[in-house]
């Protein structure tokens, strides 16, 4: 991802804060160099209705690991995450977290 | 360029004609090539913008070839096409092709009809922009979509800023690079005035 014109606050990701689902299947956004840090965070906000801090968690999360698991449960629903991400043009697949 | 900023009737910025005329012709060229030929609506009456309009000056409006967009029917190995309809399964060919099948078209709806907002809340010869919250939304989609397929064909880099800034003036992609900036620019603008 990429930032500008200004800079976003960084603060570093606390590790081991990943909620790691039980459900087997999982929605990973990946980094890119093009989608902005600011846009990443508002569709994260958006699509799943998370508060901020966490929409920026898992932002910076993609940003500095290269990925994020950004939802979970069922391949239904993943798929309909990952298809919703899609229109935003977020890199999205969905993985079977075995 | 101010950029976007909220205002009490919705996000607001202006443009100028030879601005309106960059991202009017970009944006149609990323709805063409999701939607086909033909998908992204003719501009409205009026001459269109001129190459010797534009702000940035001699920055041709032809952009097909070096975005390599004018065929009617891109392959799917097109790798701009291939970064905006993106396989949801990295590892498993079977389910890519499955989910594909499924959601591509509604996909690729979408990204037409964000293209076909920001074409008919944008005024060919430029001037004030208001947009309403939907309106917003599909001008953010539509900007990202032109900067992931303008980050696409100029290879761009999260260090982009740098290597801009050290490019040979020569160098072809030079113009490109500047509008992609402009646009960073401006969606950065649209999502901090949207919150």
């Amino acid at each position: 991802m990429s930032v500008a014109p200004a800079e976003v606050e960084v603060e570093r990701p606390a590790a081991d804060e990943d909620v790691v689902p039980d459900t087997p299947w999982v929605t990973i956004v990946w980094n890119d160099p093009v989608n902005l840090m600011s846009y990443v965070t508002y569709v994260f906000q958006k699509v799943f209705g998370y508060a901020k801090p966490r929409a920026e968690k898992l932002m910076l999360d993609v940003h500095h690991k290269g990925r994020a698991v950004v939802s979970s449960g069922t391949r239904e629903s993943m798929e309909r995450d990952a298809e919703i991400l899609h229109g935003y043009g977020l890199w999205a697949t969905v993985n079977h977290d075995r | 360029m101010a950029g976007f900023r909220r205002t009490t009737r919705g996000v607001s910025a202006r443009f100028t004609s030879g601005q309106a005329g960059i991202l009017r012709n970009l944006v149609a060229q990323v709805a063409e090539l999701v939607g086909g030929p033909g998908a992204a609506d003719p501009p409205p009456a009026g001459a269109p913008a001129k190459p010797g309009d534009a702000a940035d000056g001699e920055l041709p409006l032809d952009l097909a070839a070096i975005l390599a967009m004018d065929g009617p029917a891109a392959p799917p190995e097109d790798p701009v096409l291939a970064r905006l309809l993106p396989d949801a399964y990295g590892d498993d060919p079977e389910a890519a092709g499955e989910f594909r099948r499924y959601t591509e078209q509604g996909l690729r709806s979408g990204k037409v009809a964000a293209a076909h907002t920001v074409l008919a809340t944008l005024p060919s010869d430029g001037g004030r922009v208001r947009l309403s919250a939907g309106d917003a939304e599909a001008w953010l989609r539509s900007l990202n979509d032109v900067r992931l397929a303008l980050g696409v064909t100029l290879g761009i880099t999260e260090d982009y800023e740098h290597e801009l800034s050290e490019l040979d003036p020569e160098d072809p992609r030079e113009a490109y690079l500047h509008v992609y900036d402009w646009l960073t620019f401006l969606q950065e603008t649209l999502v901090r005035a949207l919150r």
